[in-house]
């Protein structure tokens, strides 16, 4: 019951503030519909108890990410008149595409209910009194079988800093 | 939690919901924040499969995504400012410097 709650909570502040954020013309205003997003799933992550993802999508997402997009969004001045060179049929073909990938999900949604059982797919509920140590688990994982991909990781971001820097740098 | 159903349907809205924007606004930021909800919208899935299976290797997934974001975002923006500086303007149609 709470876990319902829970997660019609977050799922409606998640789509409402989605679906905000594309439609709002002001740019500084989509991006805090979209941190509101971020929040909601954030609540959803803690819902399937991921705690150590719930932690990294607030301080990465909404604390590194989206203070790096406001930053970005107040350098750069956005009011300039516009020259109205519009592409007409762009609604259209997003209108055309959006309901292609719809029938697209819907189809395979309808195929799934075809299976047995497969819709009510549920994991077993934990023993209230002890709950499994996310953090460790996850930390045993990452740094045993996915370390080489977690190297990776560390010189991509590297090279992304790099990249960012060398892009945004004025030319002498 | 709720049956997996609910959260495939909750991230496929976003996911719609971020396409349409990548499509559909000018602004190229709120192009890159769309790109970062379709991110987040997968993020969704790989958690809800990974509490499911009873296994962590989703929500690692999960997390390699989340840096590539951080990357993405950083390298894009980054983009943004130097044709800014170069066009003084952010919009979509009129990045045409490739085209002759």
């Amino acid at each position: 019951m709470l876990d319902s709650i829970l997660f019609y909570s977050f799922a409606g502040t998640a789509i409402l503030s989605a679906a905000l954020m594309v439609t709002r013309r002001n740019a500084i205003h989509s991006a805090v519909f979209l941190i509101t997003t971020l929040l909601a799933t954030a609540g959803i992550f803690l819902q399937l108890r991921a705690e150590f993802l719930f932690i990294a999508q607030i301080i990465l997402y909404v604390g590194g990410i989206m203070v790096l997009f406001v930053f970005v969004i107040m350098l750069v001045r956005l009011d300039v008149p516009l020259h109205h060179i519009t592409f007409r049929f762009q609604k259209w073909v997003a209108f055309f595409v959006a309901m292609a990938l719809t029938g697209e999900v819907g189809v395979m949604f309808w195929y799934v209910r075809q299976l047995p059982g497969a819709g009510l797919l549920t994991a077993p509920a934990p023993t209230a009194d002890k709950l499994p140590p996310n953090s460790e688990q996850f930390a045993k994982v990452l740094f045993s079988n996915y370390l080489l991909p977690f190297e990776i990781a560390s010189v991509l971001l590297l090279v992304a800093m790099i990249g960012a820097v060398v892009m945004a740098k004025k030319r002498t | 939690m709720m049956p997996v159903g609910h959260y495939l349907f909750l991230s496929f809205a976003l996911f719609m919901i971020g396409a349409i924007g990548v499509i559909t606004r000018r602004n190229v930021i709120v192009i890159l924040m769309s790109i970062e909800l379709i991110l987040n919208a997968v993020n969704i899935n790989l958690v809800a499969f990974s509490r499911i299976f009873g296994d962590v290797h989703g929500q690692i997934f999960a997390l390699f995504i989340i840096a590539d974001a951080a990357a993405e975002a950083a390298v894009g923006l980054g983009i943004i400012i130097a044709f800014f500086r170069n066009r003084e303007t952010v919009r979509a149609d009129e990045m045409d410097l490739l085209k002759w």
